[in-house]
């Protein structure tokens, strides 16, 4: 594998970390099997998109691109809450229609970002290689968001969050409205994945409709690898290990697409990940069945 | 204070198996008083502890808690007034989060949750001199999950949960019928300890008649949604076990066939 190849993988699981954070909220944190975010990703790239083309500046359209995802969070959230439809259901509902709205959003199924300005492009001309600045770059803004949610896991209000997710009738009894909380974890989620599809969409100069396709199951991957390799030990950690998750989910997909060995091709793709997944699922198992 | 006016709750209303759990109940718990309740099963004691707690929202009467008109008020919206031991140690308690983690989510019992970090060093240090004096040795486990503990531990960290916000009134449901005997005179005496020396407006559901002969000040019997018996003062202090089963069968005219009330 070239470095151009690997730094690649790097940034496209950069970019991808903010997904597995938004599902490790949802998933792990909520327990709201989530699919939403196979709406929510292509929404944020639609939506940053088509702003930039319209002249906007690439960090508020990242900015509507959050809100558009939380919105769409939060219409999971409310078909879950307000209408009781089972939580899975309520999210393929709405990852359904999103394929609609996003290609209301772009007026086409694919929208081309060449020559436009991007969050990155101030920091293109100051002579480290491109494809250097860009994970960089995305990896400062992962640092930054997950800080963030740390701190914010570790406050009163996540707390709250955290017991909603895991015992919602102790949470009830100790004031906690859980119903709030899924309306406001649901949104964090999705406008975290959709600032990871704005981000997408700038650094690959596209947004398509179809990029959300199989958006949940990199993410859980990413998660699941985290888990695997780091264990649970407390909320830093289990962020750190999405990232770090998002990388090599990354890096190992490169690695097998790029292997002549395998006689793999891109289109390949879809069947390699759920290899991995399977890989990431059955491996604690394994070992724990060894020591045993 | 606690006032439960002409409560009536139905189950399934307007189904075959439609049931009266409440039927009329009036009971007034003074401020600072300690109130067992007994009854079989199906009596509707477990009803009764939802309705004060909000689980369950009568079909008619009234419910104050303190001041309060709670009567519509679901468990959420009254959890500042009120504090609460489950029955199973495994809901009172979060088993994802740590021991202190715990604490701090009950610390914040009905008031507004922000953004500052939920365990400061001086939060900290206060939880640990509170897990400190049960004297289990948990306070030097303080960042363990919580789903590490004993059934027991767990709910005598839950009895310290209750009361690190104030509230008007502790409601225990049969919080020691998962345990085993020695864990549960263990949480028994940390109770009573707990409930004196805060004065705290308490009442207990139990299947032990003993328990609610030895505990607090008045025990109230429950049978088919009805309170049947309101015993304080004196006239409990001579009450025998044995004097309950008999003055419950007077009451209600039948043989009493279900052990569970007979444990002692």
């Amino acid at each position: 594998m070239s470095q151009i190849a690997l730094w690649g993988a790097v940034e496209l699981g950069l970019v991808y970390a903010f997904v597995a954070i938004g599902v490790f909220l949802a998933f792990r944190v909520l327990d709201f099997p989530d699919l939403t975010v196979d709406g929510s990703f292509p929404l944020g790239a639609a939506v940053t998109a088509v702003l930039i083309i319209a002249g906007v500046n690439p960090w508020i359209a990242a900015g509507v691109a959050m809100v558009a995802g939380a919105a769409a969070g939060i219409v999971t959230a409310m078909l879950n809450v307000r209408f009781k439809i089972l939580n899975l259901l309520a999210s393929i509902l709405t990852m359904i229609a999103l394929f609609s709205v996003n290609l209301r959003v772009m007026g086409k199924p694919n929208v081309a970002l060449i020559n436009a300005d991007t969050m990155l492009s101030p920091f293109f001309g100051l002579g480290l290689r491109e494809f250097y600045v860009r994970p960089l770059f995305i990896g400062v803004l992962v640092l930054v968001a997950v800080i963030v949610v740390w701190r914010f896991l570790e406050s009163d209000a996540g707390l709250a969050m955290r017991a909603t997710g895991a015992n919602a009738r102790m949470a009830r009894a100790q004031g906690v409205d859980t119903n709030k909380q899924i309306y406001l974890g649901m949104a964090i989620s999705n406008a975290l994945v959709a600032f990871g599809g704005a981000l997408f969409a700038q650094t690959n100069g596209f947004a398509d409709v179809t990029s959300g396709v199989g958006t949940i199951v990199v993410g859980l991957a990413a998660v699941i690898i985290g888990e695997t390799l780091l264990g649970a030990r407390g909320i830093l950690i289990a962020l750190i290990g999405c990232v770090l998750g998002s990388i090599l989910y990354r890096i190992a997909i490169q690695l097998a697409l790029s292997t002549d060995m395998l006689g793999l091709q891109a289109s390949d793709l879809n069947f390699v990940t759920a290899v991995l997944v399977t890989f990431a699922l059955v491996l604690p198992r394994l070992r724990r069945g060894g020591a045993a | 204070m606690i006032s439960v006016k002409n409560i009536q709750v139905v189950f399934g209303k307007g189904t075959p198996l439609q049931k009266q759990a409440l039927n009329g109940v009036d009971l007034t718990i003074e401020q600072g008083s300690f109130v067992t309740v007994i009854g079989s099963n199906g009596a509707g004691k477990s009803t009764l502890l939802g309705v004060l707690a909000g689980d369950v929202l009568p079909s008619a009467g009234q419910v104050t808690i303190g001041k309060t008109d709670v009567t519509r008020k679901g468990t959420a919206a009254r959890a500042g007034l009120v504090a609460r031991v489950f029955q199973d140690p495994l809901t009172g308690s979060c088993g994802a989060l740590s021991i202190e983690e715990n604490l701090a989510l009950a610390a914040k019992r009905g008031e507004a949750r922000g953004l500052m970090a939920a365990l400061g060093p001086k939060r900290r240090e206060h939880f640990r001199e509170r897990i400190a004096e049960l004297n289990l040795g948990l306070e030097n486990r303080m960042g363990d999950r919580m789903d590490l503990l004993s059934g027991g531990q767990r709910q005598a960290v839950s009895l310290v949960m209750a009361t690190l916000a104030g509230s008007e009134v502790l409601l225990l449901d049969e919080h020691t019928a998962a345990l085993d005997p020695g864990m549960a005179e263990f949480v028994m005496n940390l109770t009573q300890k707990i409930v004196s020396e805060r004065k705290l407006t308490t009442m207990m559901v139990t299947h032990s008649m003993r328990q609610a002969l030895d505990y607090g000040h008045r025990t109230v019997m429950l049978h088919g949604g009805e309170i049947v018996l309101d015993v304080a003062g004196d006239s409990r202090k001579e009450l025998q076990v044995e004097d309950l089963i008999a003055m419950f069968r007077r009451i209600r005219g039948q043989t009493l066939d279900d052990d569970a009330l007979l444990i002692g």
